[in-house]
């Protein structure tokens, strides 16, 4: 009894804020795609399967998130892997500390400001005016898918390197010993044992980076001058521009149902590399 | 300073200065020779020279950071030496990277790779050879060695779904199946518990012995190291301080030190009186005199004596022909074969006497408080060498 009594006190906070804010919002979500636009703007009841038929009017920002947002995760993949390796197996232990503070500094910045240094460095009086003068020919950056792809990736960095450096940290270097001992040259045993045993953290940081990017807007609002549209900025715009609140949220519930695809894969996937762990703790970002 | 080598110890630092290592009387797998291991400012191994001989069970035996695990480590190729040459199979290892050195190692928490399959563990060895292993061929010998452990039912499972002694014996498969020239064991059995400890030990042995391979095992255990050992090599702060074969370190310890580490020991000062042949007479502090072994005659007039308690003896009344201590009973603690006594000899301090049940009974009850007299047979006990 006191037991149970208990239970309900540790989880009711929580349980309030999620139902309040989570759940019933979502429900409110669902309802709405199924409703129509009131002429006014905002929502007007009904039940249409109109909304969702309309889907491929937004077909571009859909598009274009899901090839930057995979884009995004494979390179800010292939930055930090090496870097988290660096980090976690090679640097001295004196620095070790400093260099992964170093890293996570940048992250306790608003990302509007630093978006904002990159319009700076990647318009018309930044890096495209150094290639100008070194006489490499004429660039134009901003406002460019790739001006939107450095933004993604410089931004999510951080949350690629930290799973992958955990991972790579805790893995029990007796058995690189194990893998020299048998016989194997160390590029070898990197492919044999430090890369499958580092998946955990590698899938880790690609789903919570993919799924981030999946829901940005601001990135590709400033470095991507309103060209190049991700389903975020679809939403904004619907939401708060068309006030098409209807439409809006069939482009949300399309969207979740995408996430929710990739979460369930990534499950699958991670269990796959539970190696002896506890399977329900593998999951945990 | 522990730089007491043992006669084999000595034999191989003058034989490999002349004919490169290789001793006379025996063929050795591996060679130590003046090797010297520093981390930073730290010698963790110092000077050693030993030759391992082939085929043999030799244990590196000593508290933790006496510099065995390095030892091992550096036969493996984990660490290099700092100075000097290890050699395997008359070859030079200083540029030979662990991945090329024909040795295996049992490692101390296994270190089997979790994402394998006990087969795909016990394989990996063999599938990294170049040219390749044909798979077939692969497939039977890990059958082969997994029954040889007796895992043979295991080959499908996870490691980690097997206990502390199957993952052991996985371990050991693994090692075993690449046929190496020496067998590394660190520790092997450290994280067992005592019932499996006993049953792996025997096992292990048995395996040592059917298929000839040379095992070097790393351990702080010293009744592990005696019950298995051909010959163990005793290790203090970075030295080695004895190489022997257990009877012979029980025996004949060649410093306090050793004695101290192998078994229990009494060690009594006493003055030299006289010696003639191998054997000395010794006056301990309490004025008795007593005839004590000697293995290396010199002219030292204090020296410290060694003498195991289950060499002794004890009666109520002293014996003719029998030198005897006068002493007290402080302690007696029954231990079902045999019953352990601490006493008190004046001027002398605490000794240790065990005695057999037999024994006991013809000490007629004296117990704790009672006077009694430790008997001490002729050439009992041994004097023990100078420490520089």
């Amino acid at each position: 009894m006191a037991q149970s009594r208990i239970r309900a006190l540790l989880l009711a906070p929580a349980g309030i804020w999620y139902l309040a804010l989570l759940v019933f919002p979502l429900i409110v979500v669902l309802i709405f795609s199924f409703g129509e636009r009131n002429p006014i703007g905002g929502y007007a009841p009904g039940f249409t399967f109109e909304q969702y038929a309309n889907l491929p009017a937004r077909f571009a920002a859909f598009r274009n998130t899901m090839t930057l947002a995979p884009l995004g995760t494979i390179a800010a993949l292939l930055i930090a892997y090496p870097l988290a390796y660096y980090l976690a197996v090679k640097v001295s232990p004196r620095w070790k500390t400093t260099l992964l503070i170093l890293v996570i500094v940048p992250f306790w910045t608003s990302i509007l400001i630093r978006s904002y240094a990159w319009i700076y460095l990647l318009g018309g009086n930044g890096i495209p005016a150094l290639l100008e003068t070194l006489g490499l020919g004429e660039f134009r950056l901003i406002n460019t898918p790739f001006a939107v792809l450095v933004g993604i990736v410089y931004g999510y960095l951080p949350l690629m390197v930290f799973p992958i450096y955990v991972a790579l940290e805790r893995l029990d270097k007796s058995l690189l010993e194990a893998a020299a001992d048998l016989g194997t040259p160390p590029w070898r045993s990197f492919l044999q044992i430090t890369l499958p045993l580092s998946m955990p953290g590698v899938l880790t940081g690609s789903v919570l980076v993919f799924i981030l990017l999946t829901g940005e807007y601001l990135i590709p609002a400033l470095l991507g001058g309103g060209k190049v549209f991700f389903v975020g900025n679809a939403l904004v715009d619907l939401f708060l521009q068309s006030r098409n609140w209807a439409f809006g949220s069939a482009v949300a519930v399309a969207l979740i149902l995408i996430m929710l695809v990739i979460v369930a894969l990534y499950t699958r996937a991670i269990k796959r590399f539970a190696y002896g762990a506890r399977r329900d703790d593998a999951g945990l970002i | 300073m522990l730089d007491a080598y043992a006669e084999t110890g000595e034999a191989m630092r003058a034989s490999s200065e002349t004919i490169g290592g290789q001793d006379a009387s025996h063929d050795h797998v591996a060679e130590f020779v003046n090797v010297t291991k520093r981390f930073g400012s730290i010698v963790a191994a110092d000077r050693l020279n030993l030759g391992i001989r082939r085929g043999e069970f030799l244990s590196f035996l000593g508290p933790s950071g006496c510099g065995k695990t390095t030892a091992l480590r550096m036969l493996a190729g984990f660490e290099q030496p700092s100075e000097g040459t290890i050699r395997i199979n008359r070859s030079d290892m200083s540029a030979m990277p662990s991945y090329q050195r024909p040795v295996n190692m049992v490692f101390q928490h296994y270190a089997l790779f979790p994402h394998m399959t006990v087969a795909q563990n016990v394989g990996y060895g063999l599938r990294q050879r170049r040219p390749r292993m044909a798979k077939t061929e692969i497939g039977q010998r890990v059958t082969k060695a997994l029954n040889t452990v007796r895992l043979g039912d295991f080959s499908e499972r996870r490691t980690w779904e097997l206990s502390g002694g199957q993952q052991q014996r996985v371990a050991l498969a693994r090692a075993i199946i690449n046929e190496p020239a020496i067998l590394l064991l660190d520790e092997p059995m450290a994280a067992l518990d005592a019932k499996l400890r006993a049953e792996m030990q025997r096992e292990l042995l048995d395996l040592q012995r059917s298929l000839g391979i040379t095992f070097v095992l790393v351990t702080h255990d010293q009744e592990e190291a005696l019950s298995m050992s051909d010959r163990i090599c005793i290790m203090g702060g970075g030295q080695i301080a004895q190489v022997g074969s257990p009877d012979e370190l029980y025996d004949r310890p060649a410093s306090r030190y050793v004695a101290d580490f192998v078994g229990k020991a009494n060690i009594l000062l006493g003055e030299v009186v006289a010696r003639q042949g191998g054997q000395a007479k010794v006056v301990l502090g309490c004025g008795s005199e007593v005839l004590v072994s000697e293995a290396s005659v010199d002219n030292r007039h204090n020296v410290e004596v060694i003498i195991r308690p289950e060499a002794l003896g004890m009666s109520a009344a002293p014996q003719n022909g029998t030198a005897a201590l006068r002493a007290r009973v402080t302690h007696r603690t029954f231990l079902g074969d045999h019953t352990e006594y601490r006493l008190q000899v004046e001027k002398t301090g605490a000794l240790q006497v065990n005695l057999t049940r037999q024994a006991e009974r013809a000490l007629g009850g004296r117990g704790v408080g009672d006077d009694v007299y430790v008997l001490w047979e002729d050439g009992a006990g041994l004097i023990l060498g100078a420490e520089d």
